[in-house]
């Protein structure tokens, strides 16, 4: 039905030419086709079975308890002083006006140990895993998210790859001084002429005649401490001669190069909207030798080394942005109990309570998110790439309503500087850019998907040539769909694993999976592979695929709650009960959107108005006035 | 000259910003559940023994606490900061509630023998009960000098010069050793556990005791018939002018 490599390499095209513009680049490698050829096997992801109408719950019935008796204690021990320093000792105002790290607050960071929470212990790092490391970036984003960047660039992308992918020897040559801090590191993927499409980078690296080294020309932008970095993990060409075919051809391939290589130099730190104290720059390679044995994961590696960085990432994103959001809540409502308007604590009134408890849902969906998926990284899982980048988006733009509301709670107050909030939502805005901009990781999240349940209807095909050795499946497929053609619920249901208080809602869950199954496969015979130019439809596909995800994971926190009888646990529930009864809303209506002939030809309307506008170089209407 | 053993008292309260509720009993005040550390006045006099040792002058520095199994949180955050080892002499439930100074000196004393001590450092007082008894009576137990309310410890041959917070001024003291001394406010500000060090402190020696390996009791000595939350401030009054202030002042009796 689909074929994995030119379907998915179209999409790197798309993805290119959408979106040129990001910082960190890093969405580039969005897909590559080895990697996801994978998925054609069955995975225990929830997002992935989701595209099948499935119910996976292996993942996320009940809430991943990770952390053992040793590392939830040490943690607890973390957690005091990471925030009081950043309490005391970082002022998050003055770095970001001063566009750097204060120095104190560097060395501070780096005394810290900040630098190398995943690091091995025998390495000079704290060992912590996903999520101990998600509960601290927690902090580092309730405070200061330029910090946040600096600490991120380096651990989460900028040396993850040693981290992953290194031999033990580049790890023992690396880690322990990344680890202290006394070296930065970056990601430099991202280039002038190949920011979402990874495949184009024009860096090159080419092998020396005697083999001993490569020699690497070319440039990157937007390099998140590229200024600051003695350590570079750099992606570029390499001619690799295939194995079977004998023939050369340019792969992209992952290298360790230090400053101190020679041939390495950096632009002055870029001007920014927001999270001005890390440094962002552009970094030059001119006839840099890098030691062969500084490739990381073997030549023509460098797509599955990106892909993992990111993949891996993104759920500490989401974690910072829950603390961000924590934040803004706090702050919105230490003002609205305190200020008094028509004679009553501006808390009193109907328009402010929507804001804090929107606010509020917002913040616990991410937070469920992000310890979700933290979770099952740390229970091994490897198929988490739908999840993770469902918890991007939706924590960046979670966290961007959130500072938003906030401000607008705060009024003139939020407005003002001296408040913190303006940061804050100049920091927030680039969260939705890089490390792959949402608009692309909903293509991701929807293409993903739509192969994993395209595989699945090739097996049927392939099934029904041969109709005799396959009747349960074929049953098991058409009587599916009859079911559903009736009305009828195809029997799969999340009420079982939910606490009673909440069968409602799982109940409304189960529903949106079976619709959003039965979409996807009506979207596959429609447009077949045709699919990947349906923007607009893939769109709200993925809008529906947040919004389940999102349910299921506030279910299953909620439902530990209640079971652990937690305090809060009725607070909790009426929580979830909202959030899931909203979000059944949205996805029903993104669901019958894409189903609506009527709808669709809206979109064609939408892109002609598009297409009318940008080939007049402007808007096309007449002014009101007539000049 | 040889280096000095130092005793440090580590409480475990609850923590300087939470604020403080009582419970619906109002035999005390809600502690499950709410957010703990280290008494920051303990946490200055650990910070001075750290000095002491990095100066040089002390050999050893012990972190002890008495309390529920919880205390052993703020050992190791006093091992992180710096200490060699601790002891946590283990009191739990109703005998930790009523705990009072006089215990807390007595098992002080017999530790201070025990381990050689020559220099038991102590925060002032405690931010939950505000007792500032226990390095007073501690000394009269050892019948060792006292140089309670430190600013300023300099070390002045074998004895310790140490200036005094007293009520309209300073005073300078000199105490030889062994010798009990409480940190007040400004004698420094002490320094963050970094996550390494806490990683560290996790392997160092944390030595587990019961009151009666010190032949020490700790019943209670009184009884808490009610604990209340301070009476709400009335609110004030505008004047307009100085003579209504005067006679405000005068029907009041204040004049």
């Amino acid at each position: 039905m689909l074929r994995s490599a030119n379907f998915l390499s179209k999409l790197v095209t798309i993805a290119g030419r959408e979106n040129q513009h990001r910082i960190t680049g890093i969405c580039s490698s969005l897909v590559n086709s080895k990697r996801y050829a994978s998925t054609d096997k069955e995975t225990k992801s929830f997002g992935m079975n989701l595209f099948r109408g499935q119910i996976a719950t292996d993942q996320v019935f009940p809430y991943p308890e990770v952390l053992n008796e040793d590392q939830r204690q040490f943690l607890r021990e973390l957690v005091d002083p990471v925030a009081k320093f950043f309490e005391e000792q970082n002022d998050a105002m003055k770095n970001d006006s001063i566009e750097k790290v204060d120095d104190v607050s560097m060395e501070g960071l780096k005394a810290m140990g900040a630098f190398g929470l995943q690091v091995p212990q025998d390495l000079g790092g704290l060992g912590l895993c996903n999520t101990q490391y998600a509960r601290l970036v927690e902090i580092v984003g309730a405070h200061d998210l330029g910090v946040g960047i600096t600490l991120g660039a380096h651990q989460s992308i900028g040396f993850k790859g040693i981290l992953l992918f290194g031999s033990p020897e580049q790890k023992a040559k690396y880690l322990p001084k990344l680890a202290t801090g006394e070296t930065m590191a970056c990601f430099c993927l991202t280039e002038p002429q190949s920011g979402s499409d990874a495949s184009s980078i024009r860096c090159r690296a080419v092998l020396s005649d005697d083999g001993k080294h490569y020699v690497l020309n070319g440039s990157k932008i937007w390099i998140s401490n590229g200024g600051l970095s003695e350590i570079f993990t750099v992606f570029a060409q390499t001619p690799v001669k295939d194995a079977k075919t004998g023939e050369t051809k340019d792969k992209v391939t992952a290298f360790i190069v230090e400053r101190s290589f020679g041939g390495v130099t950096s632009g002055p730190p870029e001007k920014k909207m927001g999270i001005k104290a890390s440094n962002t720059a552009e970094v030059y390679f001119e006839d840099v030798k890098i030691p062969a044995e500084n490739v990381l994961a073997g030549e023509g590696g460098g797509f599955k080394v990106a892909m993992n960085i990111l993949n891996n990432g993104r759920f500490g994103m989401a974690a910072a942005l829950s603390g961000t959001m924590k934040y803004c809540i706090q702050k919105s409502i230490e003002h609205a109990s305190t200020r008094t308007q028509f004679g009553q604590k501006i808390d009193s009134f109907g328009s402010i309570q929507e804001k804090i408890a929107r606010m509020t849902l917002l913040q616990y969906v991410t937070e469920c998110m992000a310890y979700m998926i933290s979770g099952n990284m740390d229970q091994g899982s490897t198929e988490f790439q739908i999840e993770a980048a469902i918890s991007k988006v939706f924590a960046s733009e979670a966290a961007w309503y959130c500072a938003d509301e906030a401000i607008q709670i705060l009024g003139g107050m939020g407005y003002m500087k001296e408040c913190g909030l303006e940061r804050v939502m100049r920091d927030l805005r680039i969260f939705r850019i890089f490390e792959g901009t949402n608009d692309i990781l909903r293509l991701f999240v929807s293409l993903t998907g739509i192969q994993y349940a395209g595989s699945s209807l090739k097996e049927l095909q392939k099934a029904m040539k041969n109709p005799a050795a396959n009747l349960g499946l074929i049953f098991g497929a058409g009587s599916k769909r009859a079911m559903r053609m009736v009305g009828m619920s195809t029997g799969e249901s999340l009420t079982q694993y939910v606490a009673p208080e909440l069968s409602d809602s799982a109940t409304k869950a189960s529903k949106a999976i079976e619709e959003f199954g039965a979409t996807v496969e009506h979207l596959l015979i429609k447009y077949n592979k045709r699919i990947i130019d349906e923007q607009f439809l893939l769109n709200r596909l993925a809008n529906s695929a947040i919004d389940i995800y999102s349910m299921v994971c506030v279910l299953s926190r909620t439902s530990r709650s209640l079971s652990e009888k937690h305090p809060s646990a009725h607070h909790e529930t009426d929580i979830a009960n909202i959030w899931c009864d909203e979000a059944a809303t949205r996805i029903n209506a993104n669901l019958s959107d894409i189903k609506d002939s009527g709808n669709v030809k809206n979109y064609d309307k939408l892109a002609q108005i598009s297409r009318d506008v940008v080939s007049n170089g402007g808007l096309y209407q007449r002014h009101p006035l007539g000049f | 000259m040889s280096a000095y053993r130092v005793l440090v008292g580590c409480k475990r309260v609850i923590d300087y910003a939470v604020k403080i509720r009582v419970k619906p009993d109002k035999l005390g005040v809600v502690t499950d559940g709410v957010k703990h550390s280290m008494n920051p006045f303990d946490e200055i006099a650990i910070e001075e023994a750290i000095r002491l040792k990095e100066k040089k002058l002390a050999s050893e520095v012990v972190a002890f606490s008495c309390g529920p199994t919880a205390s052993q949180e703020t050992l190791r955050t006093a091992m992180a900061m710096g200490a060699d080892r601790a002891i946590h002499v283990e009191i739990d439930g109703k005998e930790a509630e009523t705990l009072q100074p006089i215990h807390v000196a007595k098992l002080l004393s017999k530790v201070a023998q025990e381990e050689k001590i020559d220099i038991i450092m102590l925060g002032k007082q405690a931010i939950d009960d505000d007792c500032n008894q226990t390095a007073q009576m501690t000394a009269s137990l050892l019948n060792w000098p006292q140089a309670t309310f430190a600013s300023k410890i300099e070390n002045d041959n074998g004895s310790f010069k140490v200036t005094r917070e007293i009520d309209g001024g300073l005073e300078t003291i000199k105490v030889k050793l062994p010798a009990v001394i409480s940190a007040d406010l400004r004698l420094n500000e002490p320094r963050y556990a970094t996550l390494p060090n806490i990683m560290k402190a996790k392997k160092k020696p944390l030595a587990k005791k019961k009151p009666s390996d010190y032949g020490v009791e700790v019943k209670a000595h009184q009884q808490v018939l009610k604990v209340e939350d301070p009476p709400v401030r009335q609110a004030g009054q505008k004047l307009e002018t100085v003579e209504d202030l005067v006679v405000k002042l005068k029907d009041g009796g204040f004049v």
